[in-house]
């Protein structure tokens, strides 16, 4: 066999991947329910630079195993690099990068807000558009309750902050894969 | 039966005949237990003598190498070793005294939180909170140590638990470890592609690393370099993985690597990198490394692969599986030989030009060069070498030729000065009818020292060959080189006398300052029973060569 005929591989044609997808990313990990998991998570993240939006660890339907959800910036971070440093855990289970178009997640969050007479009928307004709750009141304050994509919240604050945002909770997004029709 | 026996019965189920350590508090249940134990234990004089003597044992059987620390000072004494072993993927198994379960986290006597400490530096580790999971545990430990990518694995062991009593049935089949799934075999299509496009490569390279040794993968790696000429650079992890007088080798890589080597490397179309990892010693400026060159990278660990370096072909999997595969393949694609000739031809002449070399002295001193030159002479070039770090170490790499996997021992990852003499320690007891040699650096041998008494206890009879230029060499080269001659801090002095020293611990004590006399007294070294140290009195201020500067490209070496 001549070098260059069509079996081999023509060098020139050969392709790395692209490190940086650009885009946000949520990870969702099963991980064994034992004392120092999330130390070796956070441990992990910190030694090779790469830098967590959000995270949130909650139990699963089965009492051993844990659920961590984290966001990352693949703009940022190589998230190939970052889910294969994980899955070097020994007691993480099973990593998915979960697909945004098939993608079901959402965070809650709590705001304080200032709610002087003249402002609190606007402030319950946006609330009803975005259908959050108000889950406390004073004579000068209202919390309110939003659950839903990391988005829409952000759009949320946007809205209330001119009105004096006084704290904030969130608790980081958690996501679960959409069932496909025929399941 | 008492947990800490067994502890001692599970690791005499996995074979484990020789183990390092140093009691104290929170392990006096476990060196009771040792008291009666079918292995022999070898008591360092420093956790991390203990240590690096398990790595060396490990570097040379491929065995798990076993080292013991009570809690608090001695088992942060294991630190550098932990990480020295987890830079250099070394199958460890470390297990600590803890305080007891009552003290833990009251800031007890002896205290230290070891899990907590060694997180980022174990391939894996355990805190027993039961005693039924210490055998467990141990079990589980060899396991993750050995497979896979290999490393450092801790437990740790509260006091009162190895005192507990339990039920104990030696594991059969390997444990339970649901996350824990190490691939072996590669893809057999990107296998299939990697042939084919080294088929087609003009100006292929083959660069391997430690994980050939780790996959006992030697024989496989000089079977497909061999079956077609295919040219082999090695890192300094690496080197005996292929035989280093060879018409393919083209000398070790990286900084203080060959010109031809590197050079290849920049002007390669395909890499073919197994079981290496792209260390920025190796790459240099990472932007300018091997700029004409795809990538076939073969790795155990998935995570190394496009790491540093993008792989064009990316194949995870066992070089012990990977090799004779892709052999076969390429055979069958029945490459043109020819095509590699002009490839050939500019490598040779790279040969011809920039052959390693040194100004040998025209009196009696003792150049550094020389001095490797003659230990290997003086050893047919048959001896274990385990080194320290810094130019010593380099000038060994460049002129002691490696000809087989286990013979050389050393700290490259982490370039730990003092690893060499415990590491020796080690390796002797792995391997007692092969010569070992230690090839120190005066600033490296100081530093842990104190294990020349373990040697002498146990009469364990290595051999130091100390490179004694009164300097951190490598230090002074820099500063030299790169900081416009300003040495702070570089000068060692003559203190202290070496062979008194080695005398003072029962070793056989030697000097030499005579380049007409080293073989010679390299010989008798050799020849003299028991330990022996000789204090070989080289120019104070050689530097290495050839040089890559740090974060230079390959073409820019120096020297």
């Amino acid at each position: 066999m001549e070098a260059g005929t069509p079996d081999l591989v023509k060098l020139e044609d050969l392709e790395a991947s692209r490190a940086l997808t650009g885009r946000k990313h949520i990870l969702s990990l099963l991980v064994e329910n034992r004392p120092g998991v999330l130390a070796r998570i956070a441990g992990l993240f910190s030694r090779r630079g790469f830098n967590i939006d959000t995270l949130a660890v909650g139990p699963t339907d089965d009492p051993d195993v844990s659920r961590i959800t984290l966001t990352l910036d693949g703009a940022v971070h190589p998230i190939d690099q970052v889910t294969k440093q994980l899955h070097k855990l020994v007691n993480v289970l099973k990593i998915r990068d979960m697909e945004p178009d098939q993608t079901i997640s959402r965070e809650m969050a709590l705001f304080r807000v200032q709610a002087s007479v003249e402002s609190r009928a606007e402030i319950m307004h946006f609330a009803e558009i975005f259908r959050a709750k108000i889950v406390d009141v004073s004579r000068r304050t209202l919390t309110i309750e939003v659950t839903g994509s990391n988005d829409k919240i952000d759009a949320f604050e946007r809205m209330i902050r001119p009105h004096g945002l006084i704290e904030m909770a969130r608790t980081g997004e958690v996501a679960i894969s959409r069932s496909r029709p025929d399941q | 039966m008492r947990a800490a026996d067994a502890l001692c019965e599970a690791l005499k189920a996995e074979g484990v005949e020789h183990v390092f350590g140093i009691p104290g508090g929170a392990n006096l249940p476990t060196y009771d237990a040792i008291y009666d134990a079918d292995f022999k234990h070898i008591q360092a004089r420093h956790e991390q003598g203990a240590g690096h003597a398990a790595e060396g044992y490990a570097k040379a059987s491929g065995r798990v190498g076993v080292a013991f620390a009570t809690s608090g000072p001695g088992a942060t004494n294991l630190v550098t070793a932990i990480t020295d072993a987890m830079l250099d993927s070394v199958p460890t198994v470390f297990i600590t005294g803890q305080v007891r379960t009552d003290l833990i986290g009251t800031d007890g006597f002896q205290e230290a939180d070891v899990t907590g400490i060694t997180l980022p530096i174990v391939k894996h580790s355990f805190l027993v909170t039961d005693p039924r999971q210490i055998p467990e545990y141990i079990h589980a430990a060899f396991h993750i140590a050995s497979t896979g990518r290999p490393g450092p694995v801790l437990v740790d062991i509260p006091q009162d638990l190895s005192r507990a009593d339990i039920e104990y049935e030696p594991a059969e089949g390997p444990p339970d470890l649901p996350g824990y799934k190490p691939p072996t075999e590669g893809n057999i299509k990107q296998i299939r592609l990697a042939a084919k496009a080294l088929a087609n490569a003009q100006r292929p390279v083959i660069y391997a690393g430690g994980g050939i040794i780790n996959a006992d993968a030697s024989p496989e790696l000089i079977e497909f370099a061999t079956s077609d000429k295919l040219p082999v650079t090695l890192t300094v992890m690496g080197l005996g993985a292929f035989p280093a007088p060879h018409d393919q080798w083209l000398g070790m890589l990286g900084m203080h690597g060959t010109r031809t080597a590197n050079y290849a490397m920049d002007n390669a179309d395909l890499i073919l990198a197994i079981g290496a990892r792209f260390d920025d010693r190796i790459t240099g400026k990472l932007s300018e490394f091997a700029p004409r060159a795809k990538f076939v990278h073969v790795d155990v660990d998935p995570a190394e692969i496009s790491k540093n370096v993008p792989a064009h072909i990316p194949i995870v999997g066992d070089a012990k599986d990977v090799l004779p595969k892709l052999t076969r393949e390429y055979r069958a694609l029945k490459a043109d030989s020819g095509r590699l000739e002009g490839w050939w031809k500019q490598i040779r002449a790279w040969q011809a030009e920039y052959p390693l070399g040194y100004e040998d002295s025209t009196d009696s001193e003792i150049k550094p060069q020389f001095m490797i030159e003659a230990m290997y002479e003086a050893t047919e070039g048959e001896a274990i070498i385990t080194s320290d770090v810094g130019q010593h170490q380099m000038w060994a790499a460049q002129y002691y030729h490696f000809s087989r996997p286990r013979q050389w021992i050393n700290s490259g990852g982490l370039g730990t000065m003092g690893f060499g003499l415990p590491a020796a320690i080690g390796a002797k007891v792995a391997r007692p009818d092969d010569p070992v040699v230690c090839l120190a650096g005066d600033g490296s041998l100081v530093m842990v020292c104190q294990e020349f008494a373990t040697a002498a206890a146990h009469n364990i009879p290595v051999k130091v060959f100390l490179m004694n230029n009164g300097h951190f060499g490598m230090v002074r080269q820099w500063q030299e080189l790169f900081w416009d001659g300003r040495y702070s801090s570089v000068e060692m002095g003559d203190s202290p006398d070496w062979a008194k020293l080695a005398d003072a611990f029962g070793w056989t004590g030697m000097r030499c300052a005579d380049k007409r006399e080293l073989k010679d007294s390299m010989r008798a070294a050799l020849e003299a029973e028991g330990p022996v140290l000789l204090d070989v009195h080289v120019s104070k201020t050689e530097n290495c060569y050839p040089m890559i500067p740090a974060g230079a490209a390959a073409r820019d070496m120096v020297g």
